[in-house]
């Protein structure tokens, strides 16, 4: 950005809404916006009580068991239904279907399925995640150079390697994009299905902030939740990024 | 040298599920130690025959004998080299030189020490750790031949590997090309399009006809490539007459 014919540091654009937030709340303007500067006052002190601890711990774990299942049973069935049609066509058009459907409203269901419970919450991740990895997986096996595969076969690869030394490697570009948005919707399936459930992890604490109507602690749960989103989907694609170099002219 | 058949193709036809008539009852025998070019009017299926010869595609009717045997699919002692390079655009050339010995289960420290030798052999010393997007044309198909050359085939199909490079590039690659080949009894089976680089490279030239393609006839260039450079070849009496010759067959299946 240029103001001034000044090259103006990205930095400032947080910096300056910071600024904003700070005034508005020092204003009184509403009791939901408290000054910018108690939520970080307040934020410090919540991070260090055990609650926050034992809620974060809950959630990274159902994070990280919904993920590892979606990604597992996401790649196995993209790969499947890109390389067997009677299974692409079976399942597509479901697929396509969940992909875009709003999964929060089947997490009741899935409450009375599994209980009130980490279960549900596992499951909620999983069902947010999974549906757009089989998509890109999906497309990126479809879309893999059929010429390398017939290369791998002219030097005698066998069906297992012409799966993890072409198929998949060729497909990795898509299937990390697809992984990258499924950490977004997946974190949204954490706080949605701990929401709903509401007496576990991060939602516990969310519902508690709410209803006690404590502000500060509320923005700064917001704050930390929103942070640990963007890390996890920078962090995926950076990786993103140095595989697009390696695939370079494909 | 022997001449002894090394490849046999007994009354090969190839219908596509379509319903075209690639090949039909395509017989040869292809001698053992020379250069054999595939040539015919384009659509005539001679990279499909390459590809049956390869095992990478099955013929409708027929059978390929390699060395006496029926083969029924890809063989160690054929390697192909492809038209659109088909290197792995995330390995390394290294990587995609030792692929086939990678694919062969050879021990890494070994193919790594075979790869870079012909590496070295095809012109591409100091290029080893660059990926094929970082190199040219000309490069590319120069990995893609290391990489035949590696798994020691006796035989090596080749599907128009210069047709994707650019003139001057070519002439150099197809001279390159016939010093590493000339003093390696390997047997090559090459198709093109190019009337003149099926006369400079051929032993002898397979013409195919129009589709269906079948075995049309068989030339024998007799280029005495001796000790003369690539220019006077170019201007040799008998390269110039092949050339002519190919021009009349292939004429007759222009519409």
């Amino acid at each position: 950005m240029r103001v001034f014919g000044k090259r103006i540091p990205l930095s400032v654009s947080l910096v300056f809404w910071f600024v904003v937030w700070e005034a508005v709340g020092r204003l009184g303007v509403s009791s939901i916006f408290p000054p910018l500067s108690r939520i970080v006052a307040a934020g410090m002190t919540v991070l260090a009580t055990e609650k926050f601890v034992k809620a974060a711990e809950i959630s990274l774990r159902s994070f990280a068991l919904g993920m590892a299942f979606a990604l597992i049973v996401g790649i196995g069935l993209g790969v499947l239904m890109a390389r067997v049609e009677s299974i692409g066509r079976l399942l597509g058009t479901w697929v396509n279907v969940f992909v875009s459907a709003p999964i929060s409203a089947l997490v009741p269901i899935l409450m009375a399925l599994l209980g009130i419970g980490e279960t549900t919450v596992v499951a909620t991740v999983f069902l947010f995640a999974v549906f757009v990895i089989i998509l890109d997986t999906q497309v990126g096996i479809r879309k893999a150079d059929r010429s390398l595969i017939e290369m791998a076969r002219s030097f005698g690869a066998n069906g297992y390697q012409i799966y993890t030394k072409v198929l998949i490697l060729s497909a990795l570009p898509e299937i990390l994009a697809g992984i990258r948005l499924a950490a977004i919707r997946g974190v949204k399936g954490v706080v949605i299905g701990q929401l709903l459930v509401s007496i576990i992890g991060v939602g516990e604490l969310f519902e508690l902030y709410s209803k006690h109507f404590l502000m500060e602690e509320f923005w700064a749960l917001v704050i930390v939740v929103f942070a640990f989103a963007l890390v996890v989907s920078e962090g995926i694609a950076y990786l993103e990024r140095r595989v697009e170099f390696y695939a370079g002219a494909r | 040298m022997s001449t002894d058949a090394i490849v046999e193709l007994k009354g090969i036809g190839k219908t596509y599920e379509t319903g075209v008539d690639a090949l039909r009852d395509v017989n040869h025998a292809f001698p053992a130690g020379k250069l054999s070019t595939l040539l015919g009017p384009s659509g005539c299926g001679k990279t499909t025959l390459l590809k049956i010869i390869g095992g990478l595609i099955a013929p409708t009717t027929g059978e390929v004998c390699v060395k006496g045997k029926r083969v029924d699919g890809p063989g160690a002692e054929r390697a192909f080299v492809f038209q659109d390079f088909a290197l792995l655009p995330w390995a390394t050339v290294l990587r995609n030189v030792a692929f086939g010995l990678e694919l062969r289960g050879t021990p890494k420290e070994q193919r790594i020490e075979i790869a870079r030798k012909f590496i070295g052999e095809v012109g591409l010393a100091g290029f080893e750790s660059s990926y094929p997007h970082q190199l040219s044309g000309g490069m590319r198909q120069r990995v893609g031949l290391a990489r035949a050359l590696t798994v020691d085939a006796d035989i090596i199909l080749m599907d128009e590997p210069f047709s994707s490079v650019d003139e001057q590039t070519r002439r150099k690659f197809q001279e390159d090309m016939l010093d590493l080949l000339r003093h390696r009894q390997k047997t090559v089976i090459f198709v093109t399009h190019s009337i003149e680089e099926a006369a400079y490279l051929s032993d002898r030239i397979v013409l195919l006809s129009a589709r269906p393609g079948t075995v049309s006839q068989i030339i024998h260039p007799n280029v005495d490539r001796g000790n003369k450079s690539p220019d006077e070849i170019r201007r040799d009496k008998n390269y110039l007459d092949a050339v002519d010759e190919i021009w009349q067959v292939l004429k007759k299946y222009l519409a």
